[in-house]
């Protein structure tokens, strides 16, 4: 790789050439301006920014505000849309020095599990193009696996970044809910929303959640709490270091492959000195309901502004009743349409109490699982990210049964607790990832675990 | 006795109240009036992809002080919710409001007393902050409605009072004592005209002894005090019609039609409104400490009734004086400065309320009146120890409040002080004697009742500059010097 | 609780999509199908159990009562449908909503 920044960012492009990133390929890179990347590249030679991550080039998923490139969120409702301001992520990752090369597909507004409900088509993995990349930022993890980037900017709700990071063999972290600004992440679920970060490696993670991390004043729900030297957590072992493994995420009727990937993960983790316990977090089995009720409804509130009066496309019409129908029901595809009918009757008159009232309390005692797991002397848990490794396409018509792809990841974001997926092997060539989740904004003792769990796979290998 | 006379009206009231912030609610635009359509716009009030609210605390400030005047109960811990509907000037899809637990419970105001002399009171339910929307113009483009976001997230406090109004004449009187309270405090201008202050009427109709409510209907466009009294009556008279026919007053919103004077259901009530309110996720719950929130209630200012309380105690004045003087603070706050500047308060008092009022009501401002108080109490001190005539004192006013100069200088410069110079006297008296020989014979024969007439004769001589006191003493003095 | 065809009209009505009378029994199935699984909720049980409002238990914070706002780098009309002498444009409201007011504040 070249050490300017204008030589990585043209090796970017070339790569992404060379991998056919676009429509006709990969399909995981819906929109890019090599004039302007190259651009703000040589400003980074010249010396502007000179951060952490000078002359890195980077992707961000779809939905995240871009002023320069397009924000569609995967949907033809925002087909076009130019943001008027830029994502705090964004202008941190671009003060620290880093050059922003495209924006990334994804599951449309980020609801979906393989990237098959793209408004732009799906995106192939790059590991088994017959396979899906995993969702929703399904264009950011193939665009790290196919080697355009080191770093990639996703968002969460449910495991749409440790997801396709297990699908796609990299690596996959969700933040401790409030650890990231969520200012310019278009939202799906507002309590549940979290930016997160792909990287080809564990420090190429810490690196750029470093450079993002930190209270926004422009984002009431972000935390004001110390952000940690992630990258250094590498130098140490797991001595003193406590493993929680959930008896509830190694169900009988888990892929003996994976259940076996899993206990020699966790061997190598106690290799490097950890010590591993059985442990339980009681409610994990009711996580897809609650997900499923909470996610819809926030979301259903979220996207009511997409109503073409301010910005988007607008189906022409005489009344402005018929004008909001029609620019909806063209502009949202069958799983967002789906999602918001769904969230709009769990909140209506009549329904709110026995769906989402109970819904949040049930989350309370999810989140009060995690709580006790970490009082009881417990700094991580070791978990499979996925329950299989990447379907082919159109293998989950069914939306439930693709809704089931989240239970082992929906529930960290239900306890806003941070988690992260490292690759622990293959399944017949398809990669796998294991997930390690800390408690809330340890992301320090998490990255540790993962740094261990990286290093020592390396030397095994 | 008419059908209406049965029947007794139950109105309940939701006043929108804008506060005095200088930006909006959740963003940091200008929150000021008057500007270009959509100048004052910006990534979070156009409900752009990805923004975010941000709450405003100077808004939290003046809502808690509001609540306070209200004599709410102010929640420590207060929950932001989201209002789903669409509509254009609703960039969002949702307003942020609040619903299970607003900022502020159970407070009153008192709008009156009784013949007996207790007060009439009125229970306020809550106070809760929201957003304002933005503003729809339907008849300025063919087919079109133009949509201008400038009010989009102007900071609101609404007030609901519990159903504990039973006439027209009490809704009237609830708003100009809730108006009084909220400019007393200064968190808003509580102008109706300009759109400030807001008001929709919940109205049911019930026979007199009966002790349930009816079935309310909510009218609401309301756009003047007395334009809300119109509407009650009018909508009251249609409810007690409707179910003297036999009908059933449905539950409906009904919009007033100022200019033709009527109320007319407002819309289909198709998709009856769900709001689907939920918390506001964007949003953690409002924590305010407790010391804080007893800080900005020991901050709040005199309120209303308890400056009339202090004016009839300090100043002895009749309650229409109190009434008159105490309507708004800076009328309250000139009367007392002429008083702490020397004047007898009730001379002061009579004054403001005369000659000051008339000058305001000839458009003059307050702040800017020539006349200052000290000015008015040195004029009510020359008038007290005669310096000047009652007339005198008249003009003199009229001509301070043109040029602003101070009393004693311009009753000097137009002669207008009362003269007690022996020797000017004299001169004057002597002149009269000797002008009306035969009055002044039968005078000296001991007709005292003629005394009048010549101290008035003198005053006319003088050209009323003559203190007429003295020269009643001086002619009193020659009648019994047999002079 | 299964939803009906007419639950979906009304809930389509609330979110101002049109679901055309073909697709209905398609969605009325999946939202079925879905649902279902979240009758497991009922049987859970949460008394005295406070429901999570949003994640973290962190009070809001305020921001100061002064500007500027956030600027927009691309203006109005570069990124809305209808803009005219610097107002947003949308078709005429049909009658029954003609007044805004009903609707435009609550
Ligand atoms: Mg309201
Ligand atoms: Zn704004």
């Amino acid at each position: 790789m070249s050490t300017s920044a204008v030589g990585a960012v043209r090796d970017a492009f070339e790569r992404m050439a060379a991998v056919d990133a676009g429509p006709t390929g990969l399909n995981c890179i819906l929109w890019t301006d090599e004039a302007h990347a190259l651009a703000e590249a040589k400003a980074v030679d010249a010396g502007r920014a000179p951060g952490v991550l000078a002359g890195v080039p980077f992707v961000a998923k779809d939905n995240i505000a871009t002023t320069h490139l397009q924000t569609t969120c995967g949907s033809r409702i925002l087909e076009g849309y130019v943001s008027p301001y830029e994502a705090t992520v964004i202008t941190r990752l671009r003060d620290a020095g880093a050059v922003l090369v495209g924006k990334t597909n994804c599951d449309e507004f980020a609801m979906g599990s393989s990237n098959e409900f793209s408004a732009w088509g799906p995106v192939l993995n790059p590991v088994d193009r017959t396979r899906v990349p995993g969702g929703s930022s399904g264009g950011s993890a193939a665009s790290v696996a196919a080697g355009i980037v080191r770093i990639a900017l996703g968002s969460e709700t449910g495991g749409s970044v440790r997801q396709p990071a297990s699908y796609c063999g990299i690596v996959g972290v969700k933040p401790t809910y409030g650890r990231v600004s969520r200012f310019g992440l278009v939202a799906f679920a507002s309590s549940l929303d979290q930016v997160g970060v792909f990287g080809a490696t564990v420090s190429d993670a810490a690196r750029s959640l470093e450079v993002i991390a930190g209270r926004d004043v422009r984002d009431a729900t972000s935390a004001d709490c110390p952000v940690e030297p992630y990258h250094a957590a590498a130098t140490s072992d797991l001595a003193g270091v406590v493993i929680g493994r959930p008896r509830e995420y190694f169900p009988s009727s888990l892929d003996a492959r994976m259940a076996r990937r899993c206990d020699a993960a966790l061997e190598l983790l106690r290799s490097r000195g950890a010590e591993v316990r059985d442990v339980s977090l009681p409610h994990t089995d009711l996580a897809i309901p609650v997900y499923y009720i909470i996610a819809p409804a926030e979301a259903s509130s979220n996207l009511a502004r997409f109503d073409g009066v301010r910005y988007g496309p607008r189906a022409q019409a005489d009344s402005l009743r018929e004008m909001y129908e029609e620019t909806r029901t063209r502009g949202f595809g069958p799983e967002v349409t789906r999602r918001i009918l769904l969230g709009t009757y769990v909140l209506s008159a009549g329904y709110y109490d026995a769906y989402y009232k109970k819904a949040q309390e049930v989350r309370t005692l999810i989140a009060r699982d995690f709580h006790e797991v970490f009082d009881s002397g417990v700094h991580l848990l070791f978990t499979p990210t996925t329950p299989t490794p990447a379907f082919e396409f159109g293998a989950k018509s069914d939306p439930y049964e693709m809704y089931l792809n989240d239970i082992f990841t929906a529930t960290a974001n239900l306890a806003g607790v941070p988690a992260i997926s490292v690759p622990i092997g293959d399944i017949d060539g398809l990669p796998i990832g294991g997930q390690l989740i800390a408690r809330h904004f340890d992301e320090q003792t998490m990255f540790r675990g993962a740094f261990a769990l990286e290093a020592a796979r390396s030397e095994a290998a | 006795m008419s059908a209406v006379d049965d029947y007794e009206m139950v109105v309940g009231l939701e006043v929108h109240v804008q506060l005095l912030t200088r930006t909006k609610a959740f963003c940091s635009c200008s929150a000021s009036y008057g500007a270009a359509p959509n100048v004052n716009t910006c990534p979070v009030c156009l409900a752009l992809p990805g923004a975010l609210p941000v709450l405003n605390e100077e808004a939290v400030r003046l809502a808690v002080i509001a609540s306070h005047a209200l004599s709410c109960t102010v929640n420590e811990i207060s929950i932001f919710a989201r209002k789903n509907y669409f509509y254009p000037d609703l960039p969002k899809g949702y307003q942020i409001s609040q619903f299970d637990r607003p900022l502020a419970e159970k407070g009153k105001l008192d709008i009156g007393t009784n013949a007996d002399g207790t007060p009439i009171t009125v229970r306020i339910t809550r106070v809760h902050m929201e957003e304002d929307a933005g503003k729809s113009i339907h008849d300025r483009y063919p087919g079109a409605t133009a949509i201008d976001l400038n009010r989009s997230g102007v900071p609101l406090i609404e007030i609901v009072s519990e159903p504990d109004m039973r006439s027209a004449r009490e809704a009237g009187a609830y708003l100009r004592a809730l108006k009084q309270v909220i400019e007393y405090t200064g968190v808003s201008d509580a102008n109706m005209e300009e759109g400030s202050l807001r008001v929709d009427a919940n109205v049911s109709a019930r026979k007199r002894g009966e002790t349930r409510l009816g079935t309310k209907t909510e009218v609401k466009n309301l756009n003047s005090f007395s334009g809300v009294e119109r509407a009650l009556e009018i909508e009251f008279a249609r409810q007690v019609e409707l179910i003297e026919r036999g009908g059933e007053v449905t539950q409906q919103t009904m919009l007033w039609d100022a200019n033709k004077g009527e109320v007319r259901p407002a819309r289909s009530k198709e998709a009856s409104h769900d709001y689907r309110y939920f918390p506001e996720p964007d949003l953690p719950p409002l924590q305010l400490s407790l010391d804080w929130i007893r800080r900005m209630c020991e901050d709040l200012p005199e309120l209303p009734a308890a400056k009339r309380l202090r004016f009839a105690n300090e100043y002895r004045l009749t309650p229409v004086e109190i009434e008159v003087l105490t309507a708004n603070p800076p009328l309250a706050e000139y009367f007392e400065s002429i008083v702490q500047a020397g004047a007898d308060p009730k001379s002061a008092a009579n004054w403001v309320i005369r000659d000051v009022r008339q000058l305001l009501n000839a458009g003059a401002d307050l702040r800017t009146l020539k006349v200052t108080p000290e000015a008015l109490a040195q004029l009510l001190g020359m008038v007290r120890d005669d310096t000047v005539s009652h007339a005198a004192a008249t003009k003199i006013f009229a001509i301070a409040s043109e040029t602003g100069a101070m009393p004693q200088d311009i009753a000097r410069t137009e002669g207008l002080l009362q003269e007690r110079n022996e020797d000017a006297l004299a001169g004057w008296v002597d002149q009269v004697l000797a002008e009306n020989p035969d009055v002044t014979a039968r005078f000296r024969a001991g007709d005292r009742k003629l005394l009048g007439v010549l101290v008035g004769l003198v005053m006319k001589a003088s050209k009323g500059r003559a203190d007429p006191k003295a020269v009643n003493q001086l002619l009193s003095a020659r009648a019994d010097a047999g002079e | 609780m299964p939803i009906g065809p007419d639950d979906v009209r009304h809930v389509a009505t609330l979110a101002r999509l049109s679901v055309s009378e073909s697709q209905l029994p398609e969605l009325v199935a999946q939202l079925n199908g879905i649902l279902a699984h979240m009758d497991a909720l009922a049987l859970v049980k949460t008394t005295g159990v406070i429901g999570t409002e949003g994640v973290g238990d962190s009070a809001m914070p305020l921001r100061m009562d002064i500007g500027p706002p956030i600027p927009l780098v691309h203006a109005l009309d570069v990124f809305a449908p209808e803009v005219r002498d610097g107002f947003l444009l949308v078709p005429r409201l049909a009658t029954h909503e003609s007044t805004g007011d009903d609707e435009s504040l609550e």
